[in-house]
Order: C-alpha cells, then structure tokens, then sequence
C-alpha cells in the first residue's frame, strides 16, 4: 500500500546531516565565541534565542491550524492532516530545547553581574524596568515558559493521539470527532493567552525591555503563521513527490498557496500598523525600536525583510496558476520561511548587539541544525502511522473537495 | 438587441439536467443559457465556460485604485495644499498607505460588482426574458438557440427524450434591456 511512509535513506541522510553540521557549529561557536569578547559571547546566547524560539513557533502553530480547522470543522486539510500532526507532535522536542535555551540565557548567562540580553534580570536601579517588574522578573519568566511548553507539547501529542485513536475507532463513529472539537475549544484559549498575548512579551519583546509595543504577539503570530503554512506546504508537496498522499490534490495545495498569500499580507498589515502608528505619534521612548533597525546597522534587512515577506509573495502568489504550481508554491515556501527567520532576527539581534551584528557561519549553521531536527523529526513521526486518516468522518469530503 | 427563437426545456431534477446539457452540446446544438433556482456546482464546466477572468479586471481597477490615492495626495500635498503636520515631510508615504489601501479595495470591489452585472446581464431596473415562471421555483429551465433552418418538432422531441418535463418553442429578446415589461409583449408579436 501507498498509506505508509518510509523515510528515503537520502532524506535521512540530508536530514541527519543538517543536525551534525549545527552540532558541529554549535561546539565551534562554543569554543571561539564564548572565549571572545562580550559581544561574541552575547551573540553565541542570542543565535540560540533566535533559533529555538523561531522554530518552537512555527511547530506550535500547527497545533493551532488543526484546533481551528477541527472548530471550523473544516475537511480540506484532513487529506493531508497527518503532517500538522506529525508537526504538532513534535511540539515537545522544540519546547524542550527552547526552554534550555531561554532558561540558559536567562539565568545562566551573565557578564559583569549583568544579562545583557534580559535586561530586566538585573535592573540594577532602572526605573523603568523596576515598573515592569511585577511582569517581568525571575519567577514569572520561568513560570510561563514552563506552563507555555507543557501546554503546547501536550495538545500536540493529544491532538495527533485522538485521531489516531479515531483510525480503530467502530465505523461511523463521531465521538471522537466531536471530543477533538471540545479539545480544540480548550486549545485556542490556550493560544490565545500564550502565543497571541503574553508569551511573545516574555520571550522577544524583553530583549529590548525598555520598549513595548501592544502589537507585538500579534506581529509574532503572523509570522509563525504563515511560515507554519510553508512547512506543511513542503511537507506536502515533498510526500506527493514520493507518491504518497495520493489523495491530495492540486485544490489541496492551492488552498495552502491562498494561506501563505492571505497570511503574508496579514503579516504586512500588522507589521506596518505597529509601525506607523509609532512613526506618527514620533514618542522618543518608542521610535528608538525602528531608529536602530531602520535607519541604523540594520536597514539592509529591515527592507530585505520587508521585500520577501510581503512584494514577492503579493507579486508571485497573487495569480491563481502560480498558486496550483507545484515549484512555485515550494520555491515560496521556502523564501516564506527564510524571510520569517530573518524577521526574527532582526527582532532578537538590534537589542543586545547594537552594530556587531554578524549574519554568518554561526548563524545558518544553527539554523540548519534546527531545520534538520525539524525535518527528521517530522518525518521520524510520520512513519508511524497511515498517511491517509482512515474512518475520519470528513474523508469523502475532502477527497472530493474543490478549493 | 436581438429577437431570436428558442427551443426551451424543463428539467425537474439536477440528476437528469447534467446529462441532458452533455448532450445536448455533443448533438451541436447552440446552447443558449440554464436558468436554475440555485447555484448547481460543475454546472459551468457542463456547459462549456471556461474560467472567468473577473479577476484581472479586479486587479486593473485595483491598480487604478492605489495609483488615483498615491497621485491624488501626493499633488494635493506637495503642490496644491501643502501643510506642515506635525513636523513630517510633505511627502510622507507611511500616511498615505491606510488611505491607498481604502481606495484600492474600494476601486476593485466597486468595479468588479459592476463587471459582474454586466457580464450576467443583472442591473437593478434591467430586465431580461423569462423563459418560464418556475426556473426562480423548482424547474431548471435549458435554452436553445434555433435559426431559419430548423427543424423545430425534430428538437423538442430530442428534448423530451432527454428527460424534459416540459417544452416549449419561443420568439424572445436575447439580451437584457432596460424599460418596461410591456415591452417584451412588443417583441414576441413582432
């Protein structure tokens, strides 16, 4: 049968040794950065930041499509649903190395009794961040990231265990259906009050602690959104080229193009609201946020971020043939993704690096190591069970869907 | 503007319509237009239409749309009115793009509503033939385009014979027009 997938061995070696050249870069990095000077020091803490936070999102967020397809009720992505859950399922790896990471920088990561990167760690007097500190302090950090992980981890595994679960379930039977529904009613006020509220805050926006901006998780959510969107698009597409998924059609993926379209111009519509509102009201405590990135060091990817992220997508995406094109929609997946990562970067490096930003071996070796982890991992899971979600009771429909 | 004469039949059940326009097309006959209740999916692909291009009239008149709010504000700033808000440059893009963004959706969902009517033939006012009461009811009502050469027993027996509950031959204005219903009157005497 076609139903079950087995990992190509050029897949597993592409994809293991992606993971060895980030374990190699990350010993490298280890060895010269952490033995430089403050700045190479902060730079070996915030590529991680960068990285894991990036990546965590963007798997979380399938959690989240299949919580608001199964609300919705919607059988267009049950054809390949198999890979938002192999996604979702992973959830706990990525968190697991975030908050490694997070707590590492945090509280690990000093240099003269002072975190460069979490300010708020040490306020050593500052007024400002003395105000915050009934949010921003030791205690509440560790909390929310701890209780933001588990949650994502669990409703990943919970998510891809119920419909799985449906698979020997007795013929005809919604119960299970309508249990994943209730679920995914739990999951969204999850979300909602993690990745769309506070946890951005915690994670990100502290970087720059001085500076606050009521858009951002917003703005953080577009992003691992519509980069989310990419991943499962390649996943898709990848699996289709192996002649799996056979009943996934081009009305599937022309429906995952209309997201990645739909949610790069959403990105664009955050993006520049949070920034023209600041520009206009011109408040010193506010513009110094885009002073440094689109006027300093950093307005090189501050206007490459915004050509990727949103020109060529509303140029390449906007048609509708180019949307049911196989290469196309990979070829924009993938700059997706790129430009989303390079759009957290600019969020994490300005803060702590000021003009000794670097965007070179360090940087993609990490990057790579994670996409590599991703890649394995994804499909590791996806072996183990049928790709086609039999006895789902929205099958027929999406077989036969048109987008 | 055109009177014309039509072999019109009537399908009482989506299932016996599809085949019946299959063939309809596959004997050669001029398919003039299915009138149904409600919207039959694949309907369009039976007949033969191919893909609208409703949505590059879309894009064009959204072009128009952002391209009249950028120029209209950047003369009315820059030359016509000039004012100093607020310290910024006279010119300040950021300001105009919530503006821009307005006039380009307005420009696209105006003109392609338009576009619509007009490609449909459906205007507040205008009115079109109405080949039989029951086709806004529960019949879908099929019309052919017949001309001088024929036959016309020779089609309404092919109709019946594809299922049709009801037929009928009528001389009819093809196109839309706008005025009173009395008109038509006019029409089918002539």
């Amino acid at each position: 049968m076609n139903e079950r997938f087995e990992m190509p061995a050029r897949l597993r070696n592409t994809s293991l040794a992606l993971i060895a050249v980030g374990i190699l870069v990350l010993i490298i990095g280890g060895v010269t950065l952490l033995g430089g000077d403050e700045y190479e020091k902060t730079r070996f803490w915030l590529v991680l930041l960068h990285n894991s936070v990036f990546f965590l999102l963007i798997t979380a967020v399938s959690v989240f499509i299949q919580a608001a397809a199964s609300l919705a009720q919607g059988g267009w992505i049950v054809a390949y649903k198999r890979v938002p859950e192999a996604i979702g399922a992973n959830v706990w790896l990525f968190g697991l190395i975030a908050i490694a990471v997070l707590f590492g920088v945090a509280f690990g990561f000093k240099i003269d009794g002072h975190n460069p990167i979490y300010h708020w760690m040490t306020p050593h007097g500052d007024k400002v961040l003395e105000g915050k500190s009934a949010f921003l302090n030791p205690t509440m950090f560790a909390g929310f990231t701890i209780v933001t992980i588990a949650l994502w981890a669990f409703f990943g595994r919970k998510f891809r265990a119920l419909s799985i679960a449906q698979e020997s379930a007795p013929k005809n039977s919604t119960k299970i259906y309508w249990a994943m529904v209730k679920w995914s009613g739990g999951f969204l006020l999850v979300y909602a009050l993690t990745q769309m509220s506070t946890t951005p805050w915690m994670w990100l926006m502290s970087i720059d602690a001085h500076w606050y901006s009521t858009m951002f998780s917003w703005y953080t959510f577009a992003s691992a959104f519509v980069s989310g969107m990419s991943v499962i698009l390649l996943f898709v597409v990848y699996l289709k080229n192996q002649g799996k998924l056979e009943i996934v059609g081009k009305e599937h993926v022309h429906d995952l193009g209309k997201f990645m379209f739909a949610f790069s111009i959403f990105w664009t519509y955050v993006w520049f609201a949070q920034y023209m509102l600041i520009w206009y009201s011109n408040m010193p405590e506010e513009t110094t946020y885009f002073k440094m990135r689109q006027h300093g060091p950093y307005s090189m990817i501050w206007y490459a971020v915004f050509i990727i992220n949103f020109i060529m997508p509303i140029l390449i995406l906007m048609a509708r043939p180019s949307k049911r094109n196989y290469f196309t929609v990979c070829f924009m997946a993938m700059v997706i993704i790129f430009g989303h990562w390079l759009d957290f970067y600019i969020i994490t490096m300005p803060g702590p690096l000021k003009e000794h930003w670097h965007l070179s071996w360090y940087e993609m070796g990490i990057f790579a190591g994670f996409a590599g982890l991703l890649i394995f991992s994804v499909s590791k899971t996806l072996t183990k069970s049928s790709l086609v979600p039999h006895n789902n009771p929205l099958l027929k429909e999406t077989i036969i869907h048109l987008s | 503007m055109a009177i014309k004469k039509f072999a019109v039949a009537c399908y009482d059940d989506e299932a016996v319509l599809f085949p019946a326009v299959k063939s309809v097309r596959h004997s050669g006959y001029k398919l003039h237009d299915v009138y149904t209740p409600f919207a039959v999916h694949g309907l369009d692909v039976a007949m033969g239409h191919k893909e609208t291009d409703l949505h590059v009239a879309g894009f064009i008149y959204g072009i128009t749309g952002t391209s009249t709010a950028v120029g209209f504000m950047s003369w009315i700033f820059t030359s016509d009115w000039p004012i100093n808000y607020g310290g910024k440059p006279h010119w300040s893009l950021p300001a105009f793009i919530p503006i821009t963004f307005e006039l380009t959706v307005l420009f696209a969902a105006v003109g392609m509503v338009l576009t619509f009517c007009y490609l449909n033939q459906i205007m507040p006012g205008v009115k079109k033939h109405v080949f039989h009461p029951r086709q806004s009811d529960d019949y879908f009502v099929m019309a052919i385009e017949l001309n001088d050469h024929t036959n016309e027993q020779e089609v309404l027996n092919f109709l019946k014979g594809t299922g049709a509950v009801e037929t009928s031959v009528q001389t009819a204005e093809s196109e839309w027009w706008y005025g009173r219903w009395d008109k038509k009157e006019a029409y089918e005497l002539a």
